[in-house]
């Protein structure tokens, strides 16, 4: 049996929290990573290292990696540049590991690449080269021009997505050499034209367990589902307390289900609908939603949920849980259907990220 | 001549091998700043942009005057390296 540990990134330092065997009873380190804003942690199951990306306004960028379960830590942003003339990198949005590689995405958005276990990084500046960059031109969100989500395919090392604000979701289908806008179907409402080749404002990507045709996002102007690997969307937001929200989480089995926190409009404050927190799950892809909210609080809850703020572990019943940018840690043993609060106080929450460790 | 660099604590903290003071070979801020990556690798990536210049929230002195990567620094020169209140 193994035990659940949650990755969590927030703006003062990384942290590691050990829920045990029973996903109870967690337990909470000490700020990691020197105290330095951590967008992303994630675990690489085949080497049983972390890895964590931010960045410091002080140092600039840096991948940190732990092989000790964050007892010690290196760090390195080594050939992580747009070169002497290109725009500087102030931080790492989003590190992942997959076929033997470390991905990471910086802002502005571009997406890097490490074969030494994050020693050294590599820029795979095919994205950058797409020419929607130049023309329309890729605008940045609120939260900046970032390349915030990678979503490696699970078996085929030269398939992969990436989800860039405000620009969209693309694909590579020969290792990052070349990348396709795949946002057809997908509303950009801050723009006259609804559906621009780029522009939306993706705020997460998923991908549906055991079958990566199937893609979710959670986007500024709705929630969609694809099929079709990105290549058409459709729109799932009917019954949602708002389309707007940042997260998205999907089973680690049921293919069919996926966990949304809907937040309001981005011109109203983008926190909890009416004070009162709930994760929305969908039992059959976007069809339908139901409303979760036992063991959350329900009034003057006006809290906010950023991007990658929610994870789902891999228990049966799967785990659920998410961060709030005020601090509060919360986690489902039954995929949702109650709640309760494993940390409060911490520094605004950025990342949290389930990993089941033997 | 040696020259005595000055680093702050946060990053002789981030740097394992670093020391607050060191005392190297340079005739400028950005040859002493070679040196020290020479001696623990990574430091340079941790104070140096692309450009190359200092990076915007870090602050060298060298002999308490504010300088670039360019600024020469003289035989005894002391090198403050000083994260700027300007980084939160």
């Amino acid at each position: 049996m193994t035990r659940t540990m949650l990755l969590v990134g927030t703006r003062k330092g990384a942290f590691i929290l050990d829920g045990g065997r029973g996903r109870r009873n967690w337990s909470v380190s000490e700020p990691l990573c020197e105290g330095w804003p951590i967008h992303d942690l994630q675990w690489d199951p085949a080497t049983g290292s972390v890895y964590a990306g931010g960045g410091s306004a002080w140092f600039g960028p840096a991948v940190f990696r732990s092989d000790d379960l964050g007892k010690t830590w290196t760090h390195s942003s080594e050939g992580m540049t747009y070169g002497d003339d290109g725009p500087k990198i102030p931080t790492v949005w989003n590190v992942t590991p997959a076929h033997g590689s470390i991905y990471a995405g910086v802002e502005p958005a571009g997406l890097f690449r490490s074969d030494d276990d994050g020693k050294t990084w590599t820029h795979l500046h095919g994205l950058r080269d797409h020419p929607s960059r130049e023309k329309p031109g890729w605008q940045p969100g609120a939260g900046g021009l970032i390349c915030h989500t990678i979503v490696p395919h699970p078996t085929d090392a030269e398939k992969m997505w990436v989800a860039i604000s405000a620009v969209g979701t693309f694909a590579t289908e020969d290792g990052g050499a070349t990348w396709e806008a795949r946002n057809r179907g997908v509303v950009d409402c801050n723009s006259p034209d609804p559906h621009p080749e780029t522009g939306q404002c993706v705020h997460k990507l998923v991908m549906s367990a055991g079958n990566p045709d199937w893609l979710y996002q959670q986007n500024h102007c709705g929630v969609y589902r694809s099929s079709d690997g990105g290549r058409q969307w459709e729109d799932i937001s009917k019954g949602l307390s708002s389309e707007f929200g940042f997260v998205m989480g999907t089973h680690p089995r049921d293919d069919a289900s996926a966990w949304v926190i809907p937040l309001s409009h981005p011109e109203e404050g983008r926190v909890a609908p009416d004070g009162a927190l709930a994760v929305w799950r969908t039992r059959d892809r976007g069809d339908s939603w139901e409303r979760g909210s036992s063991g959350l609080p329900q009034e003057a809850a006006y809290v906010g949920v950023l991007r990658e703020a929610l994870s789902v572990d891999r228990g049966d019943p799967a785990g659920v849980y998410f961060g709030t940018s005020t601090g509060q840690l919360y986690g489902s043993t039954d995929e949702g259907a109650s709640w309760s609060r494993i940390a409060d106080n911490l520094p605004p929450i950025w990342g949290v990220q389930a990993v089941e460790v033997d | 001549m040696a020259v005595t660099v000055i680093l702050p604590r946060s990053l002789v903290s981030l740097i394992p091998g670093t020391s607050r003071s060191t005392e190297i070979e340079a005739s400028s801020v950005a040859e002493a700043i070679d040196r020290l990556d020479e001696l623990t690798p990574g430091l340079r990536n941790r104070l140096v942009d692309s450009g190359p210049t200092i990076r915007q929230h870090i602050n060298v002195f060298v002999d308490g005057e504010m300088a670039t990567l360019q600024t020469p620094v003289g035989p005894n020169a002391t090198v403050h390296v000083i994260p700027a209140v300007s980084g939160g």
